[in-house]
């Protein structure tokens, strides 16, 4: 099964997408900021990044900024979760190379949906 | 798939506590002026994360009140606006509202929301009133008709995979809304040795046959509008009664929480990563030395006895270190017990009109949880008894010459195995007179009496003792200092106070590291082992009976080089049988205890050990003079003495032979 990197510095949204993804079968490694995520995708190979916008030390966009900067990250699809009050920040986190974005609140269902979406 | 969120409530409540600390201890920070971009962005990402947790979650009053505090905090970060003391006190009342929603659901209780509502609606309005953008009220989707033939032109800009898009995605989408034709043109490709593998170049048209709307063919293309030049032209065929509108926006389903699940008060405790590797190193460890030592075991003959040694004391390393590392994992910083202080320090001295700033230091010193959640309620009176009493009006300030601005401070730190907590003022001072006047008139002290300083002080903390003239809102209530100095000897410490007249008030409290292990010295007296903290312990000698003289046919003293120390004699005070130890074989044990010291004769100092503190009055009763009992290696139960509380059965009750508790 494809591994899915999960960033948010927000314990309880870390556990919900940990377990909705890990109950469907994906290998998922969780960070709980930018930082970390990046030194995380520097040691290992994932197949999807999901990362939250607004977090302490490196936040989502700066992120996925960083990631595409590595070689190995150029194409892998990164879903930056933001909410609907923050339109600004879609087109913020695809100018920074983002795939696209899942908008919270959501639900398991919804997380699934997407990530199957993009992982095929 | 279903999955129960309930299952995330309790993180999500121990989070959010949290961010409501930060969020409350930011606010304040930016009230004393410094609006610095860090706070502003560490506040907004609290309110930020409680939103989005609340609305996933399924909490919706929640929810509903910090989004309009997160799009303050926005614009507060965006520069579009101020944040004056206005805002930061309607915050305020924001984090306060936050915390009584989310007590209510995690209690699984209906929130009470005649106090919230009104501090969300001056939130709201606060909102609009400002130099804010309005919210963006949702799109109203016009129900597009379904179609029968859907006709997609898709062109990928070049760099699309730049984002890690795929065109594949985007057809493989598309086909999960119908039956497509799809064509394909190679016109933009280029020759093949000019060919870049990572530009796109193919263009599609596919006819998607769907009962979906326009809409629904446009969401697959959501995340490339930039990247793609899409047309979509729908061509309504059969008029189809169409089910396939616009599927409700994506809003998370309330979930509610099992009925009878307990979120209440489960003791739960945060643990660093760091402190459980150490504690599974540990074990590695021990279980290297149990396996060596079984090894030994089997093949074991007396040329093999120094490895037995060797492992027996690594054995004992071992257990040494896993037990700190375990009671480590109960050590959680003092910090948490500060952080309520600057908002109440704030709220109390506006009540007061007095202007006062508190410093706390010494919040990464690290105590057990127990002691962290029990001396909240004592710092709490000590500080609002500081700030009542203690600190002056700024006019009488500035009258003596002082700052008009008071001091207040929290202190912390770690000494001999103790932690000491201060909290001192630089107020007015104990009013030494007026204590003196109470004491006499409640019969404490006889008119007239002398009495030193200290001793005088220390009456605050007597029953029904307080000083202020007027019983304020504040402290005052009846509730006096003797119920701080009671809670906090439950939590095996000591509270002390040292004054100034007129340049202020220090409170001291002494607590033990941990309230389940003490460092003991076993010591026999009329035959019965006994335990003696040793942390209470200075020093022992063996007994001169020319040392020991009487006072006044009263207590007996012992001349220690220039001093002289009362005299306890442990087997009279607590009417142990057995003839008494002749005095020049006895040995005198020098110890300290609030602030007094005294000898205290016993027979016999045997090892020192630590030992696990058993309560008597859980499983006894209370006895004054002792602290608790233990069971030692051999299994026999010894009791842990109170010195304390010796020295009080000794010294403060004239000549007492106490057998048994009250």
């Amino acid at each position: 099964m494809p591994s899915i990197l999960t960033v948010d510095d927000s314990a309880s949204m870390r556990q919900l997408v940990g377990f909705t993804l890990k109950s469907a079968g994906y290998d998922v490694v969780e960070a709980a900021d930018g930082q970390e995520a990046l030194s995380v995708a520097r040691t290992r190979g994932v197949q999807l990044v999901l990362t939250d916008v607004n977090m302490p030390n490196m936040d989502g966009i700066s992120l996925t900024r960083e990631l595409r900067a590595l070689p190995t990250y150029k194409f892998t699809p990164i879903l930056l979760l933001t909410t609907e009050s923050a339109p600004e920040k879609k087109l913020q986190g695809k100018a920074a190379g983002a795939t696209g974005w899942l908008v919270k609140p959501f639900n398991p269902e919804q997380l699934l949906a997407t990530v199957k979406k993009v992982l095929g | 798939m279903s999955i129960d969120l309930s299952m995330f409530h309790r993180t999500f409540f121990e989070e959010s506590g949290e961010g409501l600390s930060l969020m409350e201890s930011g606010l304040l920070g930016l009230r004393d002026g410094a609006e610095d971009a860090d706070t502003v962005n560490a506040v907004f990402r609290a309110a930020h994360s409680i939103k989005g947790g609340a609305g996933t979650f399924g909490f919706t009053a929640i929810a509903q009140l910090t989004h309009s505090m997160e799009t303050l905090l926005d614009e507060v970060r965006s520069q579009a606006r101020r944040a004056d003391g206005e805002l930061v006190d309607l915050l305020l009342f924001g984090v306060d509202a936050l915390g009584s929603l989310l007590r209510s659901a995690e209690r699984g209780e209906a929130p009470d929301m005649t106090e919230v509502d009104p501090i969300r609606q001056a939130l709201e309005a606060m909102v609009q009133q400002g130099g804010s953008r309005p919210p963006l009220p949702a799109e109203p989707v016009p129900a597009a008709p379904a179609a029968a033939r859907i006709v997609v032109d898709i062109a990928p800009h070049p760099e699309l995979f730049a984002s890690g898009n795929d065109p594949y995605r985007l057809l493989r989408e598309l086909e999960a809304l119908g039956r497509c034709d799809t064509e394909v043109f190679t016109d933009r490709l280029p020759g093949f040795h000019e060919m870049d593998p990572e530009v796109a170049y193919l263009r599609w048209r596919v006819v998607v046959h769907t009962g979906a709307s326009e809409r629904d063919v446009a969401d697959v293309f959501e995340w490339v509008t930039d990247q793609c030049d899409v047309q979509i032209t729908a061509t309504p065929a059969t008029p189809v009664a169409g089910p396939a509108a616009a599927e409700p926006a994506a809003i998370a389903k309330p979930v509610r929480a099992a009925a009878g699940t307990d979120h209440g008060q489960a003791g739960s405790i945060r643990v660093k990563t760091e402190k459980i590797d150490a504690l599974i190193n540990l074990v590695g460890e021990l279980v290297i030395t149990q396996s060596m030592l079984g090894e030994l075991g089997q093949h074991f003959d007396m040329t093999r006895l120094e490895a037995l040694r060797e492992g027996l004391a690594q054995l004992e390393r071992n257990t040494r270190e896993l037990q700190e590392n375990v009671i480590g994992i109960r050590m959680v910083p003092v910090g948490l017990a500060f952080s309520r202080f600057p908002r109440m320090v704030h709220d109390v001295s506006r009540q007061l009109k007095k202007d006062v700033q508190l410093t706390l230091s010494g919040e990464q010193t690290e105590l057990d949880k127990t002691v962290i959640e029990r001396i909240g309620d004592p710092l709490v009176h000590l500080v609002r008894n500081a700030l009542d009493h203690g600190i002056e009006s700024p006019e009488v300030r500035s009258a003596q010459g002082k700052p008009a601005q008071g001091r207040v401070a929290l202190n912390a730190f770690h000494r001999g195995g103790e932690i000491f907590i201060e909290v001192s003022d630089d107020g007015n001072g104990l009013d030494k007179a007026r204590i003196r006047r109470k004491a006499e008139a409640r019969g404490l002290v006889a008119a007239g009496e002398p009495v030193a300083d200290e001793r005088l002080y220390d009456l605050i903390f007597e029953p029904g003792f307080s000083t202020a003239d007027t019983v304020s809102d504040l402290s005052g209530r009846g509730v006096g200092m003797d119920v701080v100095r009671s809670n906090i000897k439950e939590l095996g410490g000591t509270v002390g106070v040292r004054t100034r007249p007129g340049l202020g008030t220090t409170f001291t409290i002494r607590l033990p590291l941990t309230l389940a292990i003490l460092d003991g010295q076993l010591l026999r007296i009329a035959g019965q082992t006994f335990v003696a903290p040793l942390v209470s312990m200075v020093e022992t000698v063996r007994v001169n009976p020319a040392m020991v003289g009487r006072v006044a046919g009263q207590a007996e003293l012992y001349r220690l080089r220039d001093e002289y120390l009362p005299v306890l004699r442990p087997q009279r005070l607590f009417g142990l049988p057995g003839r008494e130890a002749p005095l020049h074989e006895s040995l005198l044990m020098v110890v300290e205890a609030d602030g007094r010291r005294a000898g205290m004769l016993v027979d016999e100092l045997t090892a020192q050990q630590q030992v696990v503190i058993k309560s008597l009055e859980t499983n006894f009763r209370p006895v004054p003079g002792l602290s608790g009992a233990t069971i030692l290696g051999d299994g026999t139960v010894a009791l842990i003495l109170d010195v304390a509380g010796v020295m009080g059965l000794g010294l403060d009750r004239g000549e007492p032979p106490v057998a048994a508790a009250a």
